[in-house]
């Protein structure tokens, strides 16, 4: 399934599509869509150019990103993940 | 400190009212995102994976204490608490909205800051060594130099739409700490057989996509005559760097395709053009006014408080350097606590080094391409004082030049270009590195990590680099030994194929461990990976 994304004109925050054509922060409220329903979304994203910048599709799944760019969505997302480490070393894996 | 005059002042402040209009046209669709992008970019306005980014230029790495806690008010009340350092002796704020730029824009400039030509194909912010006018080493002050270059850069006509972004390095020591080899123009002040200062010139150098060592252009050329030469140098760019391929539009794909020889001759035949028409000659009294704003600060009696606690005499023997004159000391605080993020530093912080420069260290302060902070005329007599409250605000990690001392890019968390994070793994690798008790024994020793291949981390020239790879959506690193920053310049050589982040981690400590076991009386880690070849650290990597 697609998503459409994009990052919030005034303060460049994540934001999402709904399926009523608004924009929310929260990943749960992005419309789900595939093929033409997904392009025809994109389109109408594009075309609200005083509310976000650069809406472009991602993959998601079950809610949350998926595919290639999954780890980037996830970080767009969820924000830095250099609060706490997460990368485990050897000694604390 | 270089002081602005009216033209500086009025040509900031009618940059920030004019960038004031420009996003309130974005916002009310007189602009399109299009036309309004190379606009912000150009006032050092990027938007990055969450939130824009706001990139301020900090002259040459010098701030003043009021600058300074000027930077701490913004990261208070328009960003989330904190800035970050970079690697171009710059701070940038992760999270302020578009909205406040124009105001944040208009505080800096109460206090003679901006973020002009932060962005962009043009001469972006000089880059100095953060011990200028301080180390005892030194041949001559490189801030005159570097404010001079900054003058006649900003808004150079001829110079705001070159091939690509253009950076120029200054070092005034013969212990270059400025990594002049790697940048498109590295200049090194000497002095000529007859006691003359002047500059040594290299270009061509650079990192990125295609690491490259700068050539060196000219043993010496004079102050009178370094404004036409450093002319002759872009010119020769402007009009013959590629401009059809983005990768291939630095000076240092140029000064290759060219030779050395012959672009050199190109820059000599322009100079000489240059010279007779003398327009741009420096005149002497003005290389001494500007030279007039950075006095050599003055002696003082104190020496450095005797005191029998380790944690203070490890910090003393690490982070802090002699100074060129008497009761004075370089004071380099450390941005890098063990697993914290590399450069950042809080607001509270902010203050805290401003305050103590203003009580203890003529109001200046310096940041570092590495990433720290330093107070470069500390009162050696104060040290104590300076210690105590650096350590309560952690900020007293004595681990300057150690390998905890870590330069990381923003990578994935923050930046649109990246290909997997740079600082968790930064983290990680300072936490590990301390847990072996290795820092100590191993000694001085350079880790660079960068996100992507545009080398913002400094990856190429690190003792051991990290790069971050992109493999089928995977994070991996790919991991070099062997880069020199300062001084002889050096590329660091692939150890073999990359590894995910935790094998990475792993990977560093054991190439720590291997060159403590293979290590000689007296010898670097380069010495080492020179004499030893990198066989043994690619059998303590990928052997298991
Ligand atoms: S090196 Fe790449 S990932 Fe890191 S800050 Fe630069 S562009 Fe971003």
């Amino acid at each position: 399934m697609k998503a459409v994304t994009a990052n919030r004109l005034t303060d460049g925050r994540v934001v999402y599509l709904t399926a009523d054509r608004r924009w929310t922060a929260d990943i749960a409220g992005a419309a789900a869509l595939e093929g033409e329903a997904a392009d025809a979304a994109l389109e109408a994203g594009l075309r609200d150019v005083l509310t976000v910048v650069g809406p472009y599709l991602i993959d998601i799944e079950g809610g949350a990103p998926a595919g290639a760019k999954r780890v980037r969505e996830a970080i767009r997302l969820t924000g830095p993940t250099t609060g706490s480490t997460k990368v485990k070393t050897k000694e604390s894996a | 400190m270089y002081r602005y005059d009216e033209i500086d002042e009025a040509l900031v402040r009618e940059r920030v009212a004019e960038f004031r209009e420009q996003v309130t046209a974005r916002l009310s669709g007189e602009l399109t995102e299009d036309q309004f992008k190379p606009l912000r970019l150009q006032n050092g306005v990027y938007l990055q994976l969450h939130a824009y980014m706001l990139r301020v230029a900090i002259p040459y790495g010098v701030l003043s204490s009021d600058q300074l806690r000027l930077l701490a008010h913004i990261a208070r009340h328009y960003d989330r608490g904190y800035g970050h350092f970079t690697t171009r002796q710059n701070i940038q704020y992760n999270w302020p909205a578009l909205t406040d730029i124009p105001e944040i824009l208009d505080q800096l400039a109460d206090v003679e800051m901006h973020a002009i030509q932060t962005s962009g194909n043009c001469i972006r912010n000089t880059t100095t060594d953060p011990y200028a006018g301080a180390h005892a080493d030194e041949i001559a002050d490189p801030r005159p130099w570097c404010e001079l270059i900054r003058q006649w850069s900003t808004f150079h006509p001829e110079f705001s739409f070159l091939p690509r972004k253009f950076k120029i390095a200054v070092t005034g020591s013969p212990e270059d700490r400025a990594a002049i080899g790697v940048h498109d123009i590295g200049i090194r002040l000497v002095r000529s057989e007859a006691g003359e200062i002047g500059f040594e010139v290299h270009a061509g150098g650079g990192q990125g996509r295609t690491p490259r060592v700068a050539a060196k252009l000219a043993d010496f050329v004079s102050q009178r005559d370094l404004l036409a030469y450093l002319t002759a140098i872009l010119r020769v760019y402007n009009l013959a760097g590629r401009r059809d391929n983005l990768y291939k539009a630095r000076i240092k794909i140029l000064v290759e395709a060219m030779g050395a020889e012959a672009f050199i001759a190109a820059v000599d035949e322009e100079f000489a053009r240059l010279k007779r028409d003398g327009a741009l000659a420096v005149p002497s009294e003005e290389a001494q006014r500007i030279a007039a704003h950075f006095p050599a600060p003055a002696a003082l009696e104190g020496t450095p408080p005797a005191r029998r606690d380790l944690p203070y005499r490890r910090w003393l023997a690490r982070n802090v350097k002699p100074h060129k004159v008497a009761g004075r000391r370089i004071v380099v605080i450390s941005l890098k606590p063990y697993g914290g993020t590399p450069g950042d530093a809080t607001a509270e912080q902010m203050e805290l080094v401003a305050d103590l420069a203003e009580r203890h260290g003529l109001s200046e302060i310096r940041v570092t391409k590495e990433q720290n902070l330093v107070l470069p005329h500390a009162d050696a007599g104060a040290l104590g004082d300076i210690f105590d409250a650096l350590e309560a605000a952690g900020l007293a990690t004595a681990n300057a030049g150690l390998a905890s001392d870590i330069v990381a890019c923003p990578g994935l968390d923050y930046c649109n270009l990246a290909n997997a994070r740079s600082i968790p793994v930064a983290q990680a690798i300072s936490t590990a590195i301390q847990r072996a008790g290795l820092e100590e024994e191993a000694g001085e020793l350079t880790i660079k990590i960068s996100g992507c291949i545009n080398a913002c981390g400094h990856h190429h020239v690190a003792n051991i680099g990290l790069l971050g790879v992109d493999k089928r959506g995977e994070e991996t690193y790919q991991i070099t030994l062997g880069g020199i920053a300062d001084g002889a310049a050096a590329v660091g050589k692939i150890l073999g194929p990359s590894l995910p982040a935790d094998q990475a981690v792993a990977a560093v400590v054991d190439v720590v461990a291997a060159y403590l076991d293979q290590r000689r009386s007296g010898e670097s880690f380069i010495d080492t990976l020179t004499r030893a070849g990198l066989e043994p650290f690619k059998e303590a990597v990928y052997a298991q």
